[in-house]
C-alpha cells in the first residue's frame, strides 16, 4: 500500500463554525506527514476524523487503506492515538494503565503486563510503574500517553501536538522516539503548531488554516516557498545604520525593515546570503554588533502564505537563532 | 521484546459478544482498581456512609423517636436510599471525567466493544453501590438495627436498590455526557438530590410535614422506594410501594436509557 493515510475533501462543522472546510491529505507508509496550524486551524478536527472518533460531513478518508467510516473497527485495529491531552487515567498507575490497554486489545493478563513493562521501560518510566499517573511530571504523562498509543503496535499513529507544553528536554525526547517509530515502519501523522517542529520530524508538511490546506510539501519546499530564514543585523555604530542597510538591500534585493529597536531584517532564501553580507560588511569596514539567521516563526509563515497575521498562539512561537 | 503480534490477526468488524464482556470486564476493573490509588473515593464509598448513618442515628435519633436505636431501626432505609441515589452521581461524574481528559476518546480509539466504557463503568459503579450498602447494613446491624424481614428481605433491599441505582445511572449517563465539567455535575447532585431525598419519607414520617409538603412527598418517587426498603428491611406490607417503586424505576429507564445511548453514540 502506497498511502497509509489518504484524506479526500474532508469538511466538517460545528454548528456555523466550518473546521475543515475541504482538506486533502496523504502520507506515504513509514513517513511522517506534519499537519502544521494555529490554534483553531482544524488539525484535532482532522486527525479525530482519521482516528474514527468523529464521522465527516463531507469526503472520505482511508487509513492503510480501509475507510474510516465503513470500517471504523478494522481502521481501529490498525492505529495508535494519542491526543491533544495526555489521556492516561490518573488514578491508575502506569503499569495499569498500559495493562489495561493490553487486556482491551485481547493480550492475555501474562503478556499484557509483558508489554507494559517493555514500553515503560522503553519511555524510561519502570521506576515510575508503580505510581499512579497522576503523579506524574508533564513529560512523563506524555510519554505515558504515548507507550499506551503503542501497546499494540499500530502501523499507523496519530500524534496531536504532542510537545505543546512540554520543555525543550522532554521535546528533544519525544522527537527521538518519534523517529524510532518511523524506522521501525510505522506511519505518522504528527501535528504541530511549531514550524521547527514540522521541519525536524516531517517528510512532508500541510499547512492548514481556518479548515483548509493552504500549503504543502516537504520542509525543503515550504521553507523556499515562505522566505525560509531571516537575517537579522544590529550595526554595532548606530551612524552606519545608512550604509549597512544599503549594504542588506544589495545582498538581498530587499528593502530590510528597521524594527524600532535598530534590528534590520531581510528574508535570506539561501545559505549564501549570511556570507556575502559577511563579506560586504567586512569590505566597506561596517561592523555588526548582532548578526543572526532566524527560522520562520509560524507567524511569519503564515503572514506570507496567507497575507494576514495569525491571532497570537498560546505558546511563544519558536524561531531557530542561528548565533554568528 | 515480548513477540506479541496483533496485527497478524484479521481485525474483526463487529466485536463478538464475549469479546465485549471481556472489554466490559477489564473497564469495570479499572473503575475499581482506582479505588486503590485515590484516598477520596475511599472517602466518599466508605467514610460518608458511615459519617452518615453516625451521625442521623446519634444527633437526631433522641428527638425523632425518642430513642436512637428506634431511629436507627427507622431511618436505615432512607439513610441507605439517600446515600445510594447520591451515588447513582458518580458515574456521571466519572464518565465527564473521562471525556474531559481525553481517556474516552482513547478508549473509542481502540478496536473494542462500543459499548463497553458505559457498560464497564456502570457495572462497577454499581458494585461499589453494593459494598456501601453492605458497609451501611453491617454497622447497621452493630448499632442494634433488627431486619424484622430476615435474611430474604435485606437481599430482596439490596436487590432493589441495585435495580433502582441502576435505572437511575442512565440519568446520569446522560448527564454526564452533556455536563461540560465534573465540577458541575458535583453541583447539580447537591442542589438537586438534597431537596429531592429529603422532601421524603426517608428521615421523618410525613404526616408530620404540612399539607403542601405531604402532597409533594407523596407523589416523590424517593418516598416509593424508602417505603419499598423501609419494608424489605423492617417488614411491614411491601406490594404498593414496591410495586409503585419498580413502576418508576421502569420509568426512569425508559425514558433515559435510550437518551443516554443517544448521547453517548452521539459521541461514537
Ligand atoms: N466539538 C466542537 N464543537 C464546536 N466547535 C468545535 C468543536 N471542535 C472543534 N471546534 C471548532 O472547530 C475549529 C477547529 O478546531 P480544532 O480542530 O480543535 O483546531 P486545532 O486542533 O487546529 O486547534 C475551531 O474553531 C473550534 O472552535
Ligand atoms: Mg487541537
Amino acid at each position: 500500500m502506497e498511502f497509509a493515510i489518504r484524506a479526500e475533501g474532508l469538511v466538517k462543522t460545528f454548528g456555523t463554525t466550518r473546521a475543515l472546510d475541504g482538506v486533502d491529505l496523504v502520507a506515504r507508509t513509514g513517513t511522517v506527514l506534519g499537519v502544521l496550524g494555529p490554534n483553531g486551524a482544524g488539525k484535532t478536527t482532522a486527525v479525530r476524523i482519521l482516528a474514527t472518533l468523529l464521522r465527516p460531513d463531507g469526503g472520505r478518508a482511508q487509513v492503510g487503506g480501509l475507510d474510516v467510516v465503513r470500517d471504523a473497527g478494522a481502521v481501529r485495529a490498525a492505529i495508535g492515538l494519542t491526543g491533544q491531552y495526555a489521556a492516561v487515567d490518573e488514578m491508575l498507575t502506569g503499569t495499569e494503565n498500559l495493562v489495561m490497554i493490553g487486556r482491551l486489545l485481547g493480550l492475555p493478563r501474562p503478556a499484557a503486563k509483558a508489554r507494559a513493562a517493555e514500553l515503560l521501560a522503553g519511555f524510561s518510566l519502570t521506576d515510575a510503574g508503580g505510581r499512579a499517573a497522576g503523579t506524574y511530571s508533564g513529560g512523563m504523562r506524555r510519554r505515558l500517553d504515548l507507550a499506551a498509543s503503542l501497546v499494540g503496535r499500530p502501523g499507523v499513529l496519530f500524534l496531536d501536538e504532542p510537545t505543546t507544553g512540554l520543555d525543550p528536554h522532554s521535546r528533544g525526547e519525544l522527537w527521538d522516539v518519534v523517529r524510532g517509530l518511523v524506522a521501525d515502519g510505522v506511519t505518522v501523522l504528527l501535528t504541530t503548531q511549531y514550524l521547527e517542529e514540522a521541519d525536524q520530524l516531517a517528510d512532508e508538511i500541510a499547512v492548514i488554516d481556518h479548515g483548509r490546506v493552504i500549503a504543502g510539501g516537504t520542509p525543503d519546499q515550504l521553507k523556499a516557498q515562505v522566505g525560509g530564514q531571516t537575517l537579522e543585523l544590529r550595526p554595532a555604530r548606530p551612524a552606519e545604520l545608512p550604509q549597512v542597510r544599503a549594504v542588506l538591500a544589495a545582498v538581498s534585493g530587499r528593502e530590510p525593515e528597521l524594527s524600532p529597536t535598530g534590528l534590520l531584517s531581510v528574508p535570506a532564501r539561501d545559505d549564501s546570503v549570511m556570507p556575502a553580507v559577511v563579506a560586504r560588511l567586512t569590505d566597506a569596514g561596517l561592523v555588526a554588533g548582532e548578526l543572526a539567521l532566524r527560522g520562520s516563526s509560524l507567524d511569519e509563515v503564515f503572514l506570507t502564505l496567507t497575507g494576514h497575521r495569525e491571532p497570537a498562539t498560546d505558546e511563544p512561537n519558536d524561531t531557530m537563532k542561528v548565533g554568528v | 521484546m515480548a513477540t506479541v503480534t496483533l496485527r497478524a490477526q484479521a481485525p474483526a468488524r463487529r466485536v463478538g459478544l464475549l469479546a465485549g464482556l471481556e472489554h466490559t470486564a477489564t473497564l469495570a476493573w479499572r473503575n475499581l482498581v482506582q479505588i486503590k490509588h485515590n484516598p477520596m473515593e475511599l472517602m466518599d464509598l466508605s467514610i460518608q456512609p458511615v459519617m452518615f448513618l453516625l451521625l442521623f442515628t446519634y444527633v437526631f435519633g433522641g428527638q425523632m423517636s425518642g430513642s436512637t436505636h428506634a431511629y436507627l431501626q427507622f431511618a436505615l432505609a432512607g439513610i441507605i436510599v439517600q446515600n445510594g441515589l447520591f451515588a447513582t452521581l458518580n458515574t456521571a461524574v466519572g464518565l465527564n471525567n473521562d471525556i474531559q481528559k481525553g481517556v474516552f476518546d482513547r478508549l473509542r480509539s481502540l478496536p473494542i466493544a462500543r459499548s463497553a466504557p458505559l457498560a464497564g463503568r456502570v457495572a462497577a459503579d454499581l458494585l461499589k453501590q453494593v459494598w456501601s450498602m453492605a458497609l451501611m447494613l453491617g454497622l447497621g446491624l452493630a448499632l442494634g438495627f433488627r431486619p424484622g424481614a430476615g435474611v430474604l428481605g435485606v437481599l430482596g433491599a439490596t436487590l432493589l436498590m441495585v435495580v433502582f441505582a441502576l435505572a437511575m445511572s442512565w440519568l446520569s449517563v446522560l448527564i454526564g455526557m452533556l455536563a461540560s465539567s465534573p465540577e458541575k455535575v458535583q453541583m447539580m447532585a447537591f442542589v438537586v438530590m438534597f431537596p429531592l431525598t429529603f422532601s421524603s419519607s426517608a428521615f421523618v414520617s410525613p404526616a408530620t410535614m404540612p399539607g403542601w409538603m405531604q402532597a409533594w412527598v407523596k407523589v416523590n418517587p424517593v418516598t416509593a422506594l424508602v417505603d419499598a426498603m423501609r419494608a424489605l428491611l423492617n417488614g411491614g406490607p411491601l406490594a404498593a410501594s414496591l410495586t409503585h417503586s419498580l413502576l418508576w424505576a421502569a420509568a426512569l429507564a425508559a425514558v433515559f436509557f435510550p437518551l443516554a445511548l443517544r448521547a453517548y453514540q452521539g459521541r461514537a
